[in-house]
């Protein structure tokens, strides 16, 4: 159960992220597509954004470097 | 194996308190930080040629032009621009020094073994959460002084029912706010160190190289997002929002 338990963790908390960003990325192509100029705008914002999305992936892997460690 | 400690070691102890390896780098990083500014500050001239007050001015133009772009008010940019630059600044600064080489590879003898002598400072949830009080608290703190105590106050606590329900669904996600902050800065330091820590045993030498230009980048864009997350959330606090209602009341009558 301890073994198993940091992997499931990480994979549950690691596959949302991963959607969501690559929800975000393929909306971002579709703005900058209609709209090239405004690319320079959408990417301050997108990096943001994904920083946030990531932030749930890195909340699971701390959590799961705790269940391995302590 | 691998040396990974979640908690940062306490190397010293000074009158009972322990002295972390990652409070050491915080020291230093604060050093430096001191450094920059007071020297680039005293070669301030009206057209500086020095090279380091140029790239002062632009990461500070930088920062107060973010800053303007949320408040829409130049005054008030300039006013709360000092508060969000040195938070900007002491985690972009800490969050690169924990890269440099060293760091994590000097080790010194303590009573419980070996331990770093530096680590990153924002590697230590204490640092990310001291961080994260700063931030939420000198909202509130501002935000009282500018709308004043008792209407910031009515924000939270109110004798309408509602009211009463959304002051608690607000003064609790002061406190979530706070992990947030934390836990997010922490994460992403500590998860990079951890990733170049595993890089650099699985494969040494040239391998971990793209990954310090990742770390870079995750340094600067998590120094960005708490800088901009206190941004929007001191904006917010510091609009009156109750001035919308008073405008279209004083129209009414």
């Amino acid at each position: 159960m301890k073994a198993i338990m940091p992997g499931l963790t990480i994979l549950l908390g690691g596959a949302m992220p991963a959607f969501a960003i690559g929800w975000m990325g393929s909306h971002a192509m579709d703005a900058i597509g209609r709209n090239p100029e405004a690319a320079g705008k959408l990417q301050t914002v997108l990096i943001l954004v994904v920083a946030f999305a990531e932030a749930i992936a890195i909340y699971s892997l701390v959590i799961a470097l705790i269940l391995k460690f302590v | 194996m691998i040396h990974i400690s979640l908690a940062a070691e306490p190397l010293y102890h000074v009158f009972g308190v322990p002295i972390n390896n990652s409070l050491i780098t915080g020291i230093v990083g604060s050093t430096v930080i001191i450094a920059l500014f007071v020297s680039a500050a005293r070669r301030v001239t009206l057209h500086p040629k020095s090279k380091l007050v140029n790239a002062v001015e632009t990461i500070c133009e930088m920062i107060l032009d973010l800053v303007d772009e949320v408040f829409h008010d130049r005054a008030k940019a300039r006013k709360y621009f000092p508060f969000l630059m040195t938070i900007f600044m002491f985690i972009l600064v800490n969050n690169w020094l924990g890269l440099l080489p060293g760091v994590g590879s000097i080790t010194v003898m303590t009573k419980e073994g070996l331990a770093p002598l530096f680590r990153g400072a924002n590697a230590d949830l204490n640092t990310t959460l001291a961080l994260a009080i700063i931030s939420v608290v000198m909202t509130q703190i501002y935000a009282a002084r500018e709308l004043g105590v008792a209407k910031h106050l009515k924000k939270y606590f109110s004798l309408n029912p509602i009211m009463t329900f959304v002051g608690m669904l607000e003064l609790v996600g002061e406190f979530s706010k706070m992990v947030s902050f934390s836990f997010r800065l922490f994460g992403n330091i500590f998860a990079g160190e951890v990733l170049l820590a595993v890089i650099a045993f699985l494969a040494p030498l040239a391998a971990p190289l793209p990954f310090f230009g990742l770390e870079l980048f995750v340094g600067l864009v998590q120094a960005l997002v708490f800088t901009m997350l206190t941004l929007v959330f001191l904006a917010i606090a510091t609009t009156d929002h109750s001035e919308y209602n008073h405008a279209e009341e004083s129209v009414g009558h």
